[in-house]
């Protein structure tokens, strides 16, 4: 079927901001997409509020609207550019909620905007679990059998139907508690009672427990002409019971014989062709183990993370397919541009195993549990692909930046070994490694764990391996060691002995096996001796680039480090370079396979990063765009004589190294905190009392701020110091005079001689608050014309003294009117993607071009200080405590968020507003807050800042509730608050956030241990009920001026870049 | 782990470990890039005379269950893996691909570059080969290059005629067996037939004399045109008879209506190839496995509909015989390994033969 000609004007709605469970994969679908209809000569308007994403660019689309993802707003957006279809499936499960919402208005019906690519049915059917239900019996597709029981009696008639054993899950009860599984009818007239007991409604489902059952995925695709194909099938190595977005994934399906595969690749197509999908579709199956009984557990009727892995694993671009078949193509007109020979209707052939790995936050969030279940908790991921299981496991291990290249993890704590293996967490590979070194059988893994015994038989031989290995080098066992993914460090380390360094080849990633000569040039490594795909095509005809990516999504460096990758590789092209792309994240922009000249799907680690170095001899590595992960290999890489573009090694270290950089600052006559470093104790509590409390206790190097803490007393210096000391830390701790003052942030590029600021940013939240948290205001709103020119005459000499050529980003701190500076990052950094889309300056491309030896004034970029648009930004964090409840969720100089929305008005309360708004803080609305109440607690040294705060609140008539110190002071304020006593840390705040009908809780201060869990279990329950939590004076300020000036989201102006 | 070898027509060797049984053979080296299916693909007629390279580098990870098994034993004459499984992990598995390949005496080569191998082929077209236990020789490479894959269809089809009841079947099918797949007889079966499957040279007189409903022709190995007096039979029948072929069948039956067959650069096997259905536009993903096809411009002489066309490649993929009541597949719809999405061809051939299939 050809195109749809009647589809002249889409509208595509993104996803927003990067969340746990929906991260930078649709920010690759969208990206997809919109070039998709472009090249088709469709009209495209696109709608997000992620400005870090690749899709919100100036050119992706017509026109591209950074804006709150809500109804109203897409309503509003409609009316103005009056398209005739929305495309909504590429946007997650946000830009299908809001799709939804339109569609059930009768909004689009009324606008004469036709939904496609999305079948409104399938998604009803998908979403409520009973409708699922029938709708899969309807076409004989079997689901886990459940039934509800409300007595004892009932509950054995259900599980006689069922069958033993069955899971007794209470309506209801939050998190499943008061369930349990029963084996027997004796076992479920317990099992059944206590749920019945525990449900608020005495109801309890009885289902089938299918525990140990295998977990697998297939990813199809359809047409309207009811072709229909299966792009790749995955299997959890993890079974069931632990969300796929947690388990670790292999592609192909590994352990399934072909009666198995086809059973339920057949269900997945019979699935898509019942429901009526034209598109992308994920369906997800438990398998049991012993039989071919098998259970449909979720459909997918989008694209989705699974999607981009499999899009990745095959080369087999899903989105782009997608978003052809939604404008009417058939699967046998689409060509698969990666083979140019053949058709999207091509099944992927792979030739090679993939492994992913998901990255979790659990180092951010010391003291959450780590236990993995149905909640999806991993922030990101990483993929490796390999000819075997072993070497791809071995490529995503050291790739997923957890300072591990094997899988022996030093255990610490004092859990024993038989203990630890019962948790299902986010460190099982690795206690199950520690497990078959120390002896225990495949057999005896498999009963506790259920994992197929072919993964753990792998696992197996890797620890035979390398206690082999310790019994001295031979060549055999070198090569099996390679074959296995072990680097020369990794096999020099287990042996005790040196081992022959040995260049890798490469084959490509080609959707075929090989079958057809593919133009793809996407690669991975395979040992030495084969023959290597690459070098066969990489000519030097060209100069070429290597760019290194940023690795796995991960709080602290999040997607805006694979915009920078992405605009550094596209501006390098631009300049007629041939550029290679290392990077591993299989969500991302960065590793779409026509991104770069070449992509090398890899680890980025050195000798991964220097086998790519050998096939292209670059001119030179870029390091500066991929966050810390690339900036972190520049002394490696030097080190091997390779050259660095941009700001030299020296440079890097001369900024990352606290004494050089202080010296330097000497040099300047700048200011930064004062600070000491100690090893011990006494040296801390030394150096505390020297530098007077409040202090800032860091590691020294650090990634979002990592491991800080404040201080305000030598108590909690004591604190924190054992805590940091019981980590085994060899480098000192660094210990800073805390200031809390305002804090700016300043992204400059320098080509050595000039120097061009494209703005300045000031944030809501004061110093102590990590810069990623906080709300970040452009341009700013209180900072005077002589504090402008000495930031901006600080910052050419930083830029310059370092020898910067691209980009530097500097953080500043004013406290008592004086400009101190307080880090300085030479490379890209996470507001840039911002930064460019509000001041309309290409930043990367500027960067890159000087880092390549153009100068800022031939490429006709002014020096100094870009004049600020008349508009104001705001960048509001957003976060994803949703996930992780048991988080400590107050903002410090620990980053704790894992995504961002802009917010673009005509001042800075409407920014505010817009801002919030798209992070969705329901308590900035025109009509005013729904709910009344607002819960306070401030700590004492903090009372008195809050008379403001408590004057607005009041003014809106909302109800203040407080704890009872805060309640005092807000009664001498002459404001009326409930004291709500020690109701705060007793088990029935949940019921006061309800009986109080709170809609914001303004919580500050609880940094002591006493404190923090009553602290976490409010805002527990807040997050479950949707209520907001804000941690900082500043924030809870700026969000009552924002309520008090009544906006409303069909009012405000409508920000098109 | 013994060192073996394989090598090309081209003279080019890989040096691997062998497994399987000991020992050299000499064959055409072709590839499947199927990725699962490893007892289906080892033990298909149709891989008669062939060593089989898997492009997938993971063979036999769910090992061997024997009622997977399409034939009696292994058919193709060595196999050739980037890894295989010696400690398979699947509830039906009975023996490793490894002790497969020793009980039906063919060996096997791993731990060598298959991509390699298939790319080499791809760009040269199919090759004969030698898998080796010993470093090759020139005299090798002689009986390499001399090799011809021939009278493989009598090797690979039953001597006598095998009748399969069941009970209460509605039709009665005549199986002739040129190197059948047992899936193709099971799923006549499964369709209410009863089948009887005949000898490759067994004459159309006493099939048609036999009273049944149907011919049903297998695949096998080889080229079409070597089987001359099984082709005449072919055209004997047609016309008289509904017939149906897969895969050799499919073009016997064109070789009998004086369709031309060719041998193609390095064939299609795998259970990823597109057949689009030209009269509903509908594309069916297909499990195949053959390396000559029927030349595209000479169905119209023949009297055939091209009815089905490779997406990728435009190769004829199914013609239909409207005035003679047949129909053909290059493609296998009885799946094993490989997709079961053009299982419903069956019932187009029930229906034919006056029963409620679909078309």
């Amino acid at each position: 079927m050809p195109k749809d000609s009647s589809i002249k004007k889409v509208l595509v709605i993104g996803s927003g901001p990067i969340v746990i469970g929906q991260a930078a994969e649709f920010d690759y679908a969208g990206t997809q997409a919109c070039r998709s209809l472009m090249a088709e000569g469709v009209e495209t308007v696109l709608v997000n509020s992620n400005p870090a994403t690749i899709m919100t660019d100036a050119g992706m689309a017509g026109s591209v609207y950074i804006e709150p993802l809500c109804a109203r707003t897409v309503e509003r957006i409609i009316e103005q550019e009056k398209p005739d279809s929305l495309l909504a499936g590429l946007g997650g499960q946000t830009g299908l909620n809001i799709a939804m919402e339109l569609h059930r208005s009768g909004f689009l019906e009324r606008y004469g905007v036709r939904l496609i690519g999305t079948n409104i049915d399938a998604i009803l059917k998908c979403e409520d679990r009973q409708l699922f239900k029938d709708a899969m019996e309807a076409i004989g597709q079997p689901t886990i059998p459940s039934r509800t029981a409300e007595t004892v009696p009932a509950a054995l008639a259900a599980a006689r139907t069922i069958g033993y054993p069955v899971i007794v899950r209470p309506a209801f009860t939050l998190g499943g508690s008061g369930g349990g599984v029963a084996h027997s009818e004796q076992e479920l007239k317990t099992v059944a009672a206590a749920g019945i007991e525990a449900s608020p409604i005495g109801q309890i489902l009885v289902e089938k427990y299918i525990f140990g059952w295998k977990e697998i995925e297939f990813e199809v695709m359809r047409d309207a002409a009811g072709s229909a194909v299966t792009v790749c099938s995955m299997e959890n190595m993890d079974p069931v019971g632990i969300h796929t977005g947690d388990s670790i994934v292999v592609a192909p399906a590994l352990t399934l014989a072909d009666r198995e595969y086809q059973m339920l690749r057949s269900a997945a197509l019979d699935i898509i062709s019942a429901m009526g999908i034209a598109g992308g579709c994920n369906c997800q199956f438990a398998l049991d183990p012993e039989s071919f009984d098998y259970a449909v557990i979720e459909v997918n009727p989008r694209v989705s993370r699974s999607s981009a892995l499999a899009s990745k694993a095959t080369g087999y671009p899903i989105a782009k397919v997608s978003a052809k078949i939604a404008l009417g193509y058939t699967l046998d007109e689409i060509k698969n541009e990666v083979t140019g020979e053949t058709f999207a209707c091509f099944e992927p052939a792979l030739d090679y195993v993939v492994v992913k790995l998901p990255k979790w936050p659990f180092d951010k969030f010391a003291g959450a549990s780590r236990d993995l279940g149905p909640q999806m908790k991993a922030t990101g991921e990483v993929m490796a692909i390999a000819p075997t299981f072993e070497a791809a496991l071995m490529k995503a291990v050291r790739g997923a930046e957890i300072k591990l290249d094997t899988l022996n993890r030093p255990y610490t704590g004092r859990t024993p070994l038989a203990r630890r293996l019962r948790n299902m967490d986010d460190l099982r590979l690795f206690t199950l490694f520690e497990a078959l070194k120390a002896g225990y059988t495949v057999e005896e893994l498999h009963a506790l764990t259920r994992i197929d015994e072919w993964f753990l038989r792998k696992l197996r031989g890797m620890a035979e391996l390398e206690l082999s290995l310790a019994e001295g080098l031979t060549e055999e066992k070198i090569a099996l060691a390679r074959r296995f993914g072990y680097t020369t460090a990794a096999i020099e380390r287990l042996s005790g002995e040196k081992c022959p360094e040995s260049l890798p080849s490469y084959k490509m990633v080609d959707t075929c096996a090989a079958e057809f000569d593919a133009r793809t040039p996407y690669f991975y490594s395979v040992p030495a001796g084969q023959h290597c795909d690459a070098r066969e095509r990489v000519t030097h005809g060209r100069e070429s680039v290597l760019v290194l990516g940023s690795g796995p999504i991960r709080i602290g460096q999040g997607i805006e480090f694979d915009y920078s990758s992405v605009h550094c590789v596209r501006t390098l092209r631009d300049m007629g370079y041939d550029v290679a792309i290392v990077n591993n994240n299989p969500e991302t922009v960065s590793t779409d396979y026509d991104t770069a000249s070449r992509l090398y799907f890899e680890p980025l680690c050195p000798e991964d990063v220097m086998g790519v170095i050998a096939v292209e001899r670059p001119v030179g590595v870029v390091v500066a765009f991929g966050g810390q992960t690339a900036i972190s290999l520049a002394d490696f890489l030097v080190s091997r004589g390779v050259k660095i573009l941009g700001t030299s090694a020296e440079g890097i270290d001369l900024a990352e190294d606290r004494e050089k950089f202080d010296a330097l600052l000497g040099r300047l006559g700048m200011e930064r905190p004062k600070a000491a470093a100690a090893h011990t104790m006494d040296e801390a509590l030394a150096a505390a009392e020297e530098l007077g409390c409040p202090v800032l206790l860091r590691p020294s190097y650090v990634i979002g701020g990592q491991n800080m803490v404040i201080a305000h007393d030598a108590e909690d210096v004591r604190r924190y110091m054992s805590v940091i000391l019981s980590g085994g830390n060899d480098n000192p701790v660094l210990i800073d005079k805390y200031m809390p003052g305002t804090e700016l942030e300043v992204d400059v590029i320098s080509d050595g001689e000039r120097v061009l600021i494209p703005g300045i940013m000031e944030h809501i939240e004061r110093a102590g608050v990590h810069s990623g948290d906080s709300i970040a205001v452009y341009p700013p709103v209180d900072l005077g014309e002589e504090m402008t020119e000495l930031i901006c005459s600080s910052s050419r000499r930083l830029a310059l003294a370092l020898g910067t050529r691209g980009l530097v980003n500097i953080q500043y701190l004013i406290y008592e009117g004086r400009l101190c500076v307080i880090e300085v990052n030479p490379r890209a950094s996470r507001t840039v993607p911002y930064l460019s889309k509000v001041t309309g300056v290409p930043m990367v491309d500027i960067a890159t071009r000087v880092m390549m030896g153009e100068t800022i004034e031939s490429l006709g970029w002014p020096d100094g200080l870009w004049k600020a648009p008349p508009l104001c930004a705001v960048k509001v964090p957003v976060f994803s405590f949703g996930k992780v409840p048991d988080a400590n969720s107050l903002l410090g100089p620990e980053m704790k968020s894992t995504g961002e929305v802009l917010g673009v008005g005509a001042d800075l309360t409407e920014a505010l507003f817009k801002g919030f708004s798209a992070a969705g803080y329901d308590f900035v609305s025109a009509e005013g807050a729904k709910r009344r109440g607002v819960l306070l607690s401030v700590e004492n040294r903090s009372l008195g800042e809050i008379g403001t705060l408590v004057r607005r609140l009041d003014a809106e008539g909302l109800h203040l509730y407080a704890t009872p110190d805060t309640a005092a002071a807000v009664r001498a304020l002459g404001c009326y608050a409930f004291d709500i006593g020690q109701a705060m840390n007793s088990a029935s705040v949940g019921a006061l956030l309800e009986r109080a009908d709170i809609g914001l809780v303004i919580y500050t201060g609880a940094l002591h241990d006493d404190t923090m869990g009553d602290y976490i279990g409010l805002h527990r329950e807040a997050v479950r009920r949707g209520i907001p939590c804000l941690t900082s004076l500043d924030t809870a300020l700026a969000a009552a001026g924002v309520m008090s000036r009544h906006l409303s989201l069909d009012t405000v102006s409508l920000w098109k870049i | 782990m013994s060192k073996a070898y394989l090598l090309l027509e081209n003279g080019e060797v890989f040096a691997g470990e062998g497994f399987g049984a000991p020992g050299g053979r000499v064959g055409e080296l072709v590839f499947t890039t199927g990725m699962t299916g490893c007892a289906e693909s080892l033990t298909d007629p149709s891989y008669a005379g062939q060593l089989l390279c898997f492009t997938f580098p993971q063979l036999g990870n769910y090992g061997i269950a024997r009622p997977d098994m399409e034939n009696c034993r292994v058919w193709p004459l060595a196999v050739i893996a980037r890894e295989y499984c010696p400690e398979p992990s699947n509830f039906r598995s009975e023996l490793s691909v490894d002790e497969f390949l020793r009980e039906n005496g063919v060996p096997g080569l791993a731990g060598v570059d298959t991509r390699r191998i298939t790319q080499l082929i791809r760009e040269h077209g199919v090759m004969n080969a030698a898998v080796t236990p010993s470093e090759p020789t020139a005299e090798l490479l002689e009986r390499v290059r001399a090799y011809r894959v021939a009278g493989r269809v009598a090797a690979a089809s039953v001597s006598a005629p095998v009748r399969m009841e069941r009970p209460g079947a509605a039709f009665s099918v005549a199986l002739m067996d040129y190197g059948y797949k047992k899936s193709i007889a099971e799923s006549l079966l499964e369709l209410g037939c009863s089948v009887t499957v005949y000898p490759h040279d067994t004459g159309a007189a006493e099939v048609l004399a036999a009273g049944h409903d149907g011919v049903m022709l297998s695949n096998g190995p080889g080229d079409p045109a070597d089987n001359v007096y099984e082709i005449s039979q072919i055209a004997a029948m047609m016309g008289k008879i509904p017939v149906f072929g897969i895969c050799l069948g499919h073009q016997m039956m064109a070789l009998a209506q004086g369709a031309r067959t060719v041998k193609m650069k390095f064939g299609h096997r795998g259970a990823n190839q597109p057949a689009k259905d030209l009269k509903t536009g509908r594309v069916y993903v297909t499990s195949q496995n053959h390396g000559y096809a029927v030349d595209v411009d000479s169905v119209g002489a023949a009297g055939a509909q091209l009815r089905f066309v490779n997406v990728n490649d435009g190769s004829c993929e199914g013609l239909d015989y409207p005035e003679l009541g047949a129909f053909s597949l290059q493609f296998h719809p009885e799946a094993h390994g490989g997709p079961l999405d053009s299982r419903g061809m069956f019932g187009r051939f029930i229906s034919m033969m006056g029963g409620e299939g679909n078309a």
